[in-house]
Order: C-alpha cells, then sequence, then structure tokens
C-alpha cells in the first residue's frame, strides 16, 4: 500500500532575538526528516537558525467566519492604548 | 437561497477590491478554488519538469563554478515546486493527486520545457530568458489575491535573481570566448527566443480567462501587457552581448515608448501545448520514471517511522 507522508508545518528563528514564524509545509515521514527537509527547503540561504515542525493535524486553528465574534469584541476598546488617555503636552516620556 | 450564495460572491469580491488577501480557510467561490488549484499546481509542475532539462546538462558543466551554480539552480527548482505545492494542497488538493495528474499528463506545465536543450549555451540561454521570463510573471503574482500563493512567490522570487543573472553571465563568457562559442549563443538565442515569448502565453483577445483572473487579482497585467515588459527589457541586454535576436520585425517604436515586434507561431504553439513539442513524451516519461523509481523509498521511510512509534509505545507501556 502505498501512503502519502503526512504534512508538517514549519516555523523558523531567522536569528536569535526573533520569534519563530511560520513559513511554510512540506512531507516528511517522522519528525526527524521533517526537521531535514525543512533545512533543505527552507533554508538553503541561512534563512534561520532553528526550526520547528509541527504535523499540520495537530494544529488547531479558529474559524474564519466567526472573526466577528472572536476578535470585534477588541474593536471598541480604545482603553486599551495609550493614545486614550489625554496628557498635558509639557509631561515628557509617558 | 439563490440571493444568499450571491451576496457570499459579492462579498468575496469587495474583500478582493479592498485588496485584502484570501486565506486557506476563508471562504470563496469554488471556481476561485478551482482556478488556484489549477494554476498553482500548473506553475508547480513547471518547476519540477524544468529541472529535466537542465539537470540534463549538470554532470557535463565545463567548470566547477558553473557545476555548482547549475545544481544550485535547479535545486532551487525543486524547493520552488516544493513552496507551490504546499500553497495548491492548502486549498484541498492531496500531494498525490497534484502527482497523479502531472505523471498521468492530464496536467499542464509551462511548454518551454518540452524544448530540448542541445548545447551548454542553452543553460546560458535558458537562465537568461526562459528565468528571466518565469520572474516577470512571478513578481506580478507576489501580490496576487490568495495569501499563500502570494507569499511563495515572494520566497521564489528572492532565489530567481540568481537564476537569471548565472544564465546571462555564461551567455555573456560564450560572447566574449572564440568565434565558435558565440555563435553557439547566437544559435541558442535563435532557438529559445521565439518559445520564451510564447511563454506569457495567447494574446489577450484569445485568452478568454483573463478578464475573470483580472477581476479576482490572480493577475494584475495581462499577457500581452507582460510579454511587451519582457521584450523591451531584454533587446538592451541581447545587445551588450552582441548578439541578434531572430525577429526582422523588432524595433523600437518611439510613439509607444515600446519595441515592436512579429507575429508569433500560434500554430507552434498549440502544438507544443497539445504535447507534440520535441520532448513532452520523454519528460513524462523522466518524470514517471523518478517518481516509480522513488516509491519503494518513500514506503520505506513510512514503514520506519511506523516501527519507531511503535518501539517508543512499548518501552512505555
Ligand atoms: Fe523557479
Ligand atoms: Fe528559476
Amino acid at each position: 500500500m502505498n501512503k502519502e507522508w503526512p504534512i508538517w508545518e514549519v516555523f523558523i528563528r531567522s536569528k536569535n532575538g526573533l520569534e519563530h514564524r511560520h513559513c511554510g509545509s512540506l512531507h516528511a515521514a517522522d519528525a526527524e526528516m521533517a526537521i531535514q527537509n525543512a533545512r533543505d527547503v527552507y533554508t538553503r540561504r541561512q534563512e534561520g537558525v532553528s526550526v520547528w515542525v509541527v504535523e499540520s493535524k495537530n494544529i488547531t486553528a479558529s474559524n474564519p467566519t466567526k472573526n466577528g465574534e472572536m476578535f470585534e469584541p477588541a474593536a471598541d476598546k480604545v482603553y486599551r492604548h495609550p493614545t486614550f488617555y489625554v496628557l498635558p503636552d509639557e509631561i515628557k516620556h509617558m | 437561497m439563490e440571493n444568499k450564495t450571491l451576496s457570499l460572491d459579492d462579498q468575496f469580491q469587495e474583500r478582493i477590491d479592498r485588496g485584502e488577501n484570501i486565506e486557506a480557510k476563508d471562504w470563496m467561490p469554488e471556481k476561485y478554488r478551482k482556478t488556484h488549484i489549477r494554476q498553482i499546481s500548473q506553475h508547480g509542475h513547471s518547476e519540477i519538469i524544468g529541472m529535466l532539462p537542465e539537470g540534463n546538462w549538470i554532470s557535463r558543466a565545463p567548470s566547477l563554478r558553473r557545476k555548482v551554480a547549475l545544481l544550485a539552480k535547479v535545486q532551487d527548482e525543486a524547493g520552488h515546486g516544493l513552496y507551490l505545492y504546499s500553497a495548491a494542497e492548502t486549498l484541498g488538493i492531496s500531494r498525490d493527486e497534484l502527482m497523479e495528474q502531472l505523471n498521468s499528463g492530464k496536467a499542464k506545465y509551462s511548454s518551454i520545457f518540452n524544448y530540448p536543450t542541445v548545447s551548454w549555451a542553452d543553460m546560458g540561454a535558458v537562465g537568461w530568458l526562459v528565468d528571466g521570463a518565469a520572474i516577470i510573471n512571478q513578481v506580478m503574482l507576489t501580490k496576487t489575491s490568495y495569501g499563500p500563493y502570494a507569499r511563495a512567490m515572494v520566497r521564489i522570487c528572492k532565489e530567481e535573481s540568481f537564476h537569471q543573472r548565472q544564465g546571462y553571465e555564461i551567455m555573456l563568457s560564450l560572447c566574449n570566448g572564440a568565434g565558435v562559442q558565440k555563435a553557439m549563443a547566437q544559435d541558442a538565442l535563435n532557438r529559445w527566443w521565439w518559445p520564451s515569448i510564447m511563454m506569457f502565453g495567447p494574446r489577450d483577445e484569445e485568452s478568454p480567462n483573463t478578464e475573470q483572473s483580472m477581476k479576482w487579482k490572480i493577475k494584475k497585467k495581462t499577457n500581452d501587457e507582460l510579454r511587451q515588459q519582457f521584450v523591451d527589457q531584454t533587446v538592451p541586454q541581447a545587445e551588450i552581448l552582441g548578439l541578434s535576436i531572430p525577429d526582422k520585425d523588432l524595433k523600437w517604436n518611439e510613439e509607444r515608448g515600446h519595441y515592436d515586434f512579429g507575429i508569433i507561431d500560434w500554430e507552434e504553439f498549440w502544438n507544443v501545448v497539445k504535447g507534440n513539442g520535441l520532448m513532452n513524451e520523454k519528460r513524462l516519461k523522466d518524470r514517471n520514471a523518478a517518481w516509480d523509481e522513488g516509491q519503494w523509498v518513500r514506503n520505506a521511510a513510512l514503514a520506519y517511522s511506523e516501527k519507531q512509534v511503535e518501539r517508543k509505545a512499548k518501552k512505555i507501556a
């Protein structure tokens, strides 16, 4: 029986001090091979110093059709931003 | 019912018009999905098949410098194929289905790869012209509306410019060499010029999908606009090489601010698209052989990983 290799999502840290970022996906038989393949596919020009892989099926994603109830509540909470607070111009370093 | 579908389509179009990107899990019209699966997979297949005419020359590159460059380029093309297949897979087609469509001949890939690479100068001409034409198309596609496709294009474009430069450098060396070497370069240009400008596809009036593609911002420029851009940028490059482009109607049009060029042999174009090019059969045969001969490796790797999982489970128990 010929079975397809599972899909893995690849995250790369481009240099220390920066976060890992999703950069794409690939197929691999297991985690170790996924790391090797990620190296060959996504870091051929020193694009990374660290690689994370996770099998795609293990990712739970929010549902874009529910974006309203998910993200809109933050829209009217302007008091979470510094510009909401009115201070005199003489105040420095704040 | 009818109304609801219509309004979803309209909402979708509004998002596109606002310049929003569409992401994998977003609602999209079935036709948008299908068009993208077809276009992205054809693009991916072109990268994969595109390795064959150049892979053909790796072992015969004239120097180590040329050899590592060509090897790196062909490896990049494999990567491009993978980025694109990954993007297509976000739309719900599996890698195995993609491979089946390519290997069975059901899927199309760029016809340019159905021309033979008969001399070393062809490695120069392919990098310069074929990658050059691909770059023009791909730069446009970095702004395409489907997010995963656009991101794949950004990555690809970063890698492509070395492809074209290494090709042009090969041409430059040949043109600065002995007479026979320059003649090789001219011969390669003669054979690759027309197929290269055909790469942008049929004329706008004969490209029925263009309108929808523009509306959905899959494409931002028409085939003829892209082709003109390619001709305009390539003619001066040929002049620097001291080569002449095999088109007697090619001349600068002061009024238009563009080069005019001769009539493309569309009969040849469609003939190659339909599978009657010199190399169509060979390319598919090689592709199928690579796939079939790799099957045991894919099976073995999977069996090995399954065994590792079992062993781990036993150890824990
Ligand atoms: Fe490429
Ligand atoms: Fe390329």
